[in-house]
């Protein structure tokens, strides 16, 4: 049987400024951060309470899976914020909202109530959008 | 939400001054709460203490000095702490392991990056990225 999940891949624009947003701003610890060669990196970080999870912000770069048309149509499709990857869960939203906008975090809806809580949507340095997110107890 | 903006603010005091001598009644000061008050209030949004959560964010940041290969008494004062004895501790209680050890496992897996980084990433994501015939000596 499946036991856990251990990575999950966000695919990014810059990974330098990648870094900057989910460390500095989203408050992420840096599990691996390899080189891969010039312009690339394995780059992977893990929620703050949560270490045993990596997300690697991977780059979308040709290579491997991506030819140079899959590149620019990922791309487009991150930009123009296609992909909600994930839910992101906090003890208060509100306190959470007011310190990432603080940070210069974009948000593209204010929390609101929901039937299991509270949800806001904000918007990573590349496009994805991700909802934040306060469970009732 | 003017509350929020003051429990933030003295989360964000936290994050910037941890490394200093730092009180929760100096803290709560700096939000204008009582101190009880503030307590109460921080954990709610925080789900640790004033004092538990400078702990996390000092033993977090010392994490990153160990992983740059400071010795632990130099990293213990440098995140705050003015005993080594109860760094070791705090540092065990958190990570499961103690500071030394720590720095060692980070030690190998650096050296283990710097001669192949492959032995980061697992093989899904290395022939997504491309990386995995590619030769990094």
């Amino acid at each position: 049987m499946i036991t856990k999940l251990t990575h999950v891949c966000v695919y990014v624009l810059d990974q330098e400024s990648a870094y900057d947003f989910y460390v500095n701003k989203l408050g992420f610890k840096v599990h691996t951060d390899a080189p891969m060669g010039p312009g690339n990196r394995w780059l992977t970080v893990t929620p703050p309470e949560q270490p045993e999870l990596e997300i690697t912000l991977f780059l979308i770069t040709e290579g491997g899976v991506f030819d140079a048309e899959t590149v620019k149509t990922m791309k487009a499709l991150v930009r123009r914020g296609s992909f909600g990857p994930a839910v992101m869960t906090c003890n208060d939203v509100l306190a959470t909202y007011e310190e990432m906008k603080s940070k210069g975090v974009e948000f593209k809806k204010p929390p609101t109530r929901e039937f299991y809580g509270f949800e806001a949507l904000f918007v990573d340095d590349s496009g994805n959008w991700f909802s934040l997110s306060q469970l009732n107890p | 939400m003017y509350l929020y903006r003051r429990i933030v603010q003295a989360k964000l005091f936290i994050d910037q001054h941890y490394s200093e001598p730092l009180d929760v009644s100096a803290i709560a000061d700096e939000a204008y709460f009582s101190k009880f008050h503030f307590i109460r209030l921080f954990k709610s949004a925080y789900g640790r203490t004033p004092h538990h959560y400078l702990i996390k964010v000092r033993i977090d940041h010392a994490q990153q000095l160990l992983s740059k290969d400071i010795p632990v008494a130099e990293v213990s004062m440098m995140v705050g702490f003015e005993s080594s004895t109860s760094f070791a501790a705090l540092f065990k209680k958190q990570t499961g392991m103690s500071p030394s050890v720590y720095q060692r496992r980070q030690r190998i897996k650096r050296m283990m990056i710097h001669s192949n980084p492959l032995t980061a990433v697992p093989n899904c994501f290395a022939e997504a990225g491309g990386w995995k015939n590619r030769n990094f000596q």
